[in-house]
């Protein structure tokens, strides 16, 4: 699966759309295929403040627990709970399975990310 | 790739469809595991029997020719050494199946206490290839490849005889999956490993047969309430505390850790392993805390994971005997959050056995 232009993405495999001052939030599909079967997310609550680099939650496979950082700072405004019954479907479709929605405090922020490309060579390097 | 106890071994096999495929393969299909890993002692000689018997507190003058238990070598202090399968191969000749992380340990406390009779201890885990061949469809699939008639062994049982060509393969009805299956153990070479692991494969195809990995062999082995070394048992847990009683014949005659288990016995159980269910959302994992519905800190997770069969958040866990009661609910300590857990029966996955 191809990483879409129009995300940016963090070197701990979240990936974040811009549109205005939202951003959707997710993770990659290079993170949901090394973690393996997820069977656990645990989201923050609408309302939560969240800061750049910092974790905001949790994804979990059957064999291991990984941190959610979030790409950019600000409010969470939505969470996908559909997730909480059916966290398969971030296996089935990284790119289309988010997980929270913020209010971005500078939407600028992004731009500090990697684009698709530098994504897809880092992840090449990573192996 | 993981390193385990000095094996570069797979989590699981992305390629067939990872940990969660492999599980369910198992439980409705078959799988196949490279246990290689697993190491292996014989034991040989005119006081054979009686070395198996001090070192291991299982009672192997009950085996008969054929036959395999499950057992475990203790530490004088009543501790394990190890958990083993022993296989009674002859009158004087014995195999005991170990774990790879506590090899050398093993193959060293066996040697060194079985000194004292006419025997002889081999490390014999190089000469042999450990295949496990796990679930309802694996009697089908092995028997396309031997002339064994697979349905005469009984579970524990093992026969020898021809596999894929090889004459005198060992054929065990054991695994560590808590399904039917099968272990064989042949010549360790790259060439005859690969010729068995891939006709098995071709034999398997028309039951969806899958290779499996450390994963789905935890996951299985958990849902069965399979203790696994370092985790459920170790050289600071005993047997009674581990619930592992009807494995430990205290009236078999001496042997190591015995007068510690007396000792302990009488001295009364101060915790126990139970199994717990998730009632609210996470899943408890290996070390996490357990705490009582007041608060306090009572004991431990052994090993948790989400159980891809059962579909639900399992762990062992040891808690003191008051905190052990069927239904009963304890709170597990998951990042920071406690999160209601009850305990249930183990194990928590039974098979249906064929009648």
């Amino acid at each position: 699966m191809a990483y879409p232009k129009d995300y940016k993405y963090t070197k701990e495999h979240e990936w974040i759309q811009v549109n205005g001052n939202t951003g959707t939030v997710g993770i990659t599909d290079h993170a949901q295929e090394s973690l393996g079967d997820i069977v656990f997310v645990e989201l923050p609550k609408v309302g939560t403040q969240v800061q750049q680099g910092k974790s905001f939650g949790t994804v979990e496979s059957v064999k291991a627990v990984s941190e959610l950082y979030a790409p950019a700072s600000g409010k969470v405004i939505a969470v996908n709970d559909a997730l909480n019954q059916t966290p398969e479907n971030v296996n089935k479709d990284a790119n289309a399975a988010w997980l929270i929605k913020i209010e971005l405090s500078n939407p600028g922020e992004a731009n500090s990310l990697l684009s698709a490309d530098d994504y897809e060579k880092y992840v090449e390097e990573e192996k | 790739m993981v390193d385990f106890g000095g094996w570069d071994m797979p989590v699981e096999y992305p390629a067939s469809g990872g940990l969660m495929k492999e599980h369910l393969a198992v439980r409705t299909g078959v799988g196949i595991f490279d246990v290689s890993h697993m190491g292996d002692i014989l034991i040989r000689g005119p006081q054979a029997l009686d070395a198996v018997q001090w070192v291991s507190m299982n009672d192997a003058s009950k085996l008969q020719e054929g036959q395999a238990h499950y057992s475990a070598l203790l530490y004088p202090e009543g501790g394990f050494v190890d958990d083993v399968i022993v296989h009674k191969l002859g009158p004087n000749d014995y195999l005991l199946v170990i774990n790879a992380g506590t090899r050398e340990k093993d193959y060293g406390w066996v040697k060194k206490n079985v000194s004292r009779f006419h025997c002889h201890a081999d490390d014999v885990g190089d000469y042999y290839t450990q295949l496990a061949i796990q679930g309802p469809k694996a009697e089908a699939t092995l028997q396309k490849l031997t002339s064994v008639e697979l349905l005469q062994i009984k579970n524990y049982w093992f026969k020898h005889g021809t596999v894929c060509n090889l004459p005198n393969t060992l054929i065990a009805r054991t695994g560590y999956t808590a399904e039917d299956g099968f272990e064989i153990y042949v010549p360790s070479d790259v060439a005859t490993s690969e010729r068995v692991w891939n006709e098995v494969m071709e034999a398997g195809k028309e039951f969806g047969i899958v290779p499996c990995g450390l994963g789905a062999r935890n996951t299985l082995r958990l849902e069965g309430r399979m203790a696994l070394y370092g985790h459920e048992i170790s050289d600071s847990i005993n047997v009674w505390e581990a619930g592992l009683d009807r494995f430990c014949k205290m009236d078999k005659g001496d042997f190591l850790g015995r007068a510690a288990l007396e000792k302990a016995k009488a001295t009364g159980l101060k915790r126990t392993l139970v199994g717990l269910e998730a009632v609210d959302r996470g899943i408890p994992r290996d070390g996490y805390k357990v705490f009582s519905a007041s608060g306090s800190e009572i004991g431990y997770v052994t090993s948790g994971s989400y159980a891809p069969f059962l579909k639900k958040n399992i762990a062992l866990a040891y808690v003191p005997l008051q905190e052990s009661e069927l239904g009963h609910e304890v709170l597990v300590e998951i990042r920071g959050q406690r999160v209601k857990c009850k305990v249930v029966p183990t194990p928590f996955y039974k098979r249906v056995k064929k009648a």
